[in-house]
């Protein structure tokens, strides 16, 4: 596979794609000038708060506001009767109350808004509602969800999706089968800046909301419908993120924000505390998945068969489009003749979940990676040369029968893992603790150590799929300013901290040579740049800016025609030059230019995709795949139970890294929130309520969680994508759970069938529980 | 409501508070040094690590009446005439960073770890900023940033 050639016009430009420019934003970032949206404030701003519902099921029987009223220094007290549109909201299925009437479907879901002169007296008013509950025995096991006698919990049903993959031979049979059932808990996004914004009542009767979130765009439209305003009259600006993950593709406090200001005439700020971002926000769905895999003697694939039940909770979310990537990447990125896979998404009364960095893929991939194993064990044979000898390449159909186009080095990828130095076995003498599971803890000095290696392998598709009309919009303004040519780039692409802000700076100095470039807010007076999800930005925001630096180009060069004589062909730009190519004139672009500026907005749209087809799941519903392996070495205490992660080694194919330093953070964030997944991470729900709603509770991998790593980039060029680019961010969190996990039944040669692993289940007291 | 006086970032401050009002409130709404982060409420994150008499401490569990006649620097505090401290440095250098919430807890964390520790292997770095969660890097980078700072601040060019 060779890269695509780019043609480039300028002479290389400092800063541009395919180096290591250091970000717009870090500078203000280390030096605590950047402002987040919990660092917005406005004169003569109040503060919003949320009444949530203390019971997952309930019906709202009545609801008193008058005390809550006579709390000092309160503006505002708003119920459903003061939605001033649409009372449901939602990104794929409008089901979901902005604020509850009748029913309560979820622990936390919004029932009340409270505007108060300070965020205390907003809490203290929002005690003081009166709210009348009948308590509702929780509908929480989705499997009895979609019996047919269940209660029900949405007029639909309880059934968000069920998507099937038939093809080829139901009945085929194979020499050895082998069986498991395996579970992945509802994880976190954990991003560290809880949700917060500002919203300022405009002149007009329209609003101005400043928020942290993934997508403007969608965005405006729920809250337009919501607020019962003109799409024109919302305008909203991305305010600084910490983190996203897929937890601020939802809505959470916008349309809330936005109530409270439109009704006071105020400014109102809403800022989310960490319990409360636990409840404010979608998680990954938990997932049930049942497989059979098929194979020859020699290894060879002949079938899969799975039932995947991801519970949605309360609210679709995007539930549908998580079932569906479930269902497409079921069996791995291997070619298997013949499979049969069901995926439901059903309601129920626990969280809602919807997006989280891997979408769908992660759940399965920790399934049928499980079953690799548990395969290669059953035939003898070693887990990587298993997949290997099974892995899918360019040209593979999918079981969908989408045939793979673009690079797929599957077996590449794992021979690179799999040839990587391994550290050192054992420990340095003298003994350090902090080497050891437990660490300082002092539970061992080295006995009932037993060490692990397990390597997995993954992919997911890249940006949006099964006909979604997914495109990115870039505005591009060239002009001079003392005596230099300076470039404006203008998009609403939101930098949640992948770095999608200096990718669009890097693309617009490659194509027009010019160093200087500036990147204006994002906000919806540029068209949408779609979501800051599914690995997308890079290629679709990236490939907008490089469409209209391209028409900025040529406009340019038309111009230098017009004036110097000639056709713009013989023209080109270089080092802030335009020359001739035909007698050799030159003049600089900021002459050219004088006071004038050449401005042009362009829509980056991928390939078309298509629907799977509800029976058979056949279509070509995905423009492009990401690959990603990961080797895990770890260390188990097994004993106690304890684990100790020595070093995580990957490798991906990135097509091009336009930053290889963002494309390494990327790797290294992902692969971490992978191996949370495996260690640690569990929003542990019980009959519908969360028990660990903090970060005390809810843990996420500490420095000393996460180990060294090893990272092996490969640039394969997607011959469909802007300077060959594919999606960073989600391949490492795919294959790093399944890895851990492997590595610690190499440790232990116990099943672990559930993620997170916990200490109990490395010591084997809850084999039985898990089957 | 009580009086207290402390130097912030070097300008001293009267002020009144009340008794239950915690330090990084104080710091953010009432002199607006926003670069100070909330991220968990109970002190396990350490977005909101400042320094107190020189040492590291979560301002999100101290009350603002604890630091009371205390010197307090603050992220915005760290420069010195414009030149940015060689952790900021680092930081932006080495891709210390992705979405930056919890970068000003690391780096004034880091900030009291290198001036405790003689050379640093980085395990001791990671040791010493296990009280800090990134949820975007993987912490890669952030070891390496803090351990090009310490560097940097103890080669004999730096005074």
């Amino acid at each position: 596979m060779t890269p695509t050639k780019e043609r480039t016009i300028a002479p290389p430009v400092r800063g541009g794609v395919g180096t290591s420019a250091r970000r717009q934003d870090s500078v203000p970032k280390v030096k605590g000038e950047f402002a987040y949206s919990s660092d917005l404030w406005a004169e003569g701003m109040l503060w919003g708060a949320t009444v949530r519902s203390p019971h997952p099921r309930a019906a709202i029987r009545s609801l008193d506001i008058t005390d809550a009223l006579t709390v000092s220094g309160v503006h505002a007290v708003l119920t459903h009767e003061d939605v001033p549109g649409r009372k449901l909201f939602g990104m794929e299925i409008v089901d979901q109350p902005v604020l509850a009437w009748d029913e309560i479907r979820y622990e936390g879901e919004p029932v009340a808004l409270v505007a108060a002169d300070h965020p205390e007296n907003a809490r203290r008013a929002a005690d003081r509602l009166r709210v009348d509950y009948e308590e509702l025995p929780p509908l929480v096991d989705p499997e009895r969800a979609v019996e047919p006698d269940a209660p029900q919990l949405h007029a639909s049903g309880n059934l968000i999706r069920h998507a099937r993959i038939r093809c080829g031979d139901p009945a085929v049979t194979a020499d050895v089968v082998i069986e498991g059932t395996y579970e992945t808990a509802m994880q976190d996004q954990a991003f560290l800046g809880p949700e917060s914004g500002l919203a300022v009542p405009a002149e007009d009767g329209g609003i101005d909301l400043y928020v942290a979130t993934q997508w403007l765009h969608v965005d405006l439209e729920q809250l337009a419908a919501s607020l019962g305003l003109p799409q024109d009259k919302v305008r909203i600006t991305l305010a600084g993120v910490g983190g996203a993950f897929g937890a601020r593709e939802d809505l959470s406090m916008q349309i809330h924000c936005c109530m409270l200001a439109l009704y006071t005439g105020r400014p109102v700020k809403m800022m989310y505390s960490r319990e409360e971002s636990f409840f404010g926000h979608v998680h990954r769905h938990p997932a049930r998945m049942h497989y059979e895999h098929g194979a020859t003697r020699e290894g060879e694939l002949v079938y899969v068969k799975a039932r995947i039940v991801l519970d949605g909770g309360a609210y679709a979310s995007s539930s549908t489009a998580v079932c569906a990537n479930a269902t497409a990447f079921a069996c791995g990125p291997y070619e298997v003749p013949n499979v049969q896979v069901d995926a439901l998404a059903v309601y129920t009364n626990n969280p809602p979940c919807g997006a989280m960095r891997g979408f769908g893929a992660v759940q399965a991939c920790f399934a049928y990676e499980s079953q690799m194993d548990k395969l290669a064990d059953a035939l003898g044979m070693d887990p990587v040369e298993l997949r290997m000898k099974n892995a899918m390449s360019t040209g593979s159909a999918m079981p969908t029968g989408q045939i793979v186009e673009g690079p797929a080095p599957v077996a590449e990828l794992l021979r690179r893992v799999k040839e990587m130095s391994l550290p050192p076995a054992g420990h340095d003498a003298p003994l350090d603790l902090r080497s050891l599971p437990g660490g300082v803890s002092n539970t061992t000095h080295g006995e009932g150590i037993r060490r692990g290696v397990g390597y997995a392998i993954g992919f997911k598709n890249i940006a949006f799929s099964e006909g979604s009309d997914d495109f990115a919009t870039a505005r591009v303004r060239l002009f001079a300013a003392g005596g230099e040519p300076q470039v404006e780039v203008h998009s609403a692409a939101a930098e949640v901290g992948q770095g999608v802000g200096v990718v669009q700076i890097q693309v617009a100095r490659t194509e027009l040579g010019v160093e200087r470039v500036t990147l204006l807010p994002a906000d919806t007076t540029v068209g949408s740049a779609g979501s800051s999800s599914a690995s997308r930005q890079t290629w679709m925001t990236g490939g907008a800016v490089k469409s209209a630096c391209e028409a900025v180009r040529a406009r340019l060069l038309e111009r230098a025609a017009g004036e110097l004589g000639g056709s713009p062909s013989d023209f080109s730009m270089e080092g802030g030059k335009i020359v001739s190519q035909t007698n050799g004139i030159e003049v600089s672009i900021a002459d050219l230019l004088g006071r004038d500026s050449i401005e042009e907005t362009r829509e980056y749209r991928h390939r078309k995709t298509y629907p799977m087809d509800p029976e058979t799941g056949q279509g070509d519903a995905h423009v492009a795949f990401a690959f990603a392996a990961h080797r895990a070495i770890v260390d188990v205490d097994t004993e106690l139970g304890l684990v100790r992660v020595v070093e995580l080694a990957t490798a991906q194919d990135v097509g091009k890294a336009i930053n290889p330093l963002s494309v390494e953070g990327q790797i290294e964030g992902g692969s971490a929130q992978g191996l949370g997944l495996a260690l640690m991470e569990e929003i542990q729900v019980s009959n519908g309520r969360i028990r660990n709603p903090s970060f005390t509770d809810y843990l996420i991998p500490t420095v000393l969680d996460m180990p060294p790593m090893k990272i092996d980039v490969l640039e394969l060029g997607d011959p469909e994508a802007p300077y060959g680019v594919k999606g960073v961010g989600e391949a490492p969190t795919i294959s790093s759970t399944p890895a851990v996990i492997a590595a610690l039944r190499d440790a232990t040669g116990r099943a672990l069938e559930r993620a997170p692993v916990r200490p109990e289940d490395v010591v084997g007291l809850t084999e039985r529980e898990v089957r | 409501m009580r009086r207290i006086s402390l130097t912030v970032n070097g300008v001293k401050h009267d002020a009144m508070v009340e008794p239950r009002q915690l330090l990084v409130y104080f710091l953010r709404e009432q002199l607006a040094l926003t670069g100070t982060n909330v991220g968990c409420d109970t002190s396990t994150c350490g977005a909101c690590t400042i320094l107190v008499n020189g040492k590291s401490a979560k301002s999100c569990t101290l009350l603002a009446v604890q630091a009371d006649g205390a010197e307090v620097t603050t992220i915005e505090g760290l420069a010195s005439n414009g030149e940015m401290h060689p952790l900021q440095k680092a930081f932006h250098e080495s891709h210390g960073l992705q979405c930056g919430y919890c970068t000003p807890g690391m780096i004034m964390a880091s900030v009291d770890l290198i001036a405790n520790n003689d050379a640093m292997s980085d395990e001791d770095i990671r040791m010493g900023l296990e009280g800090n969660l990134c949820r975007c890097t993987g912490y890669q980078n952030i070891v390496k940033s803090v351990q090009q700072a310490a560097g940097e601040m103890r080669s004999p060019a730096s005074t």
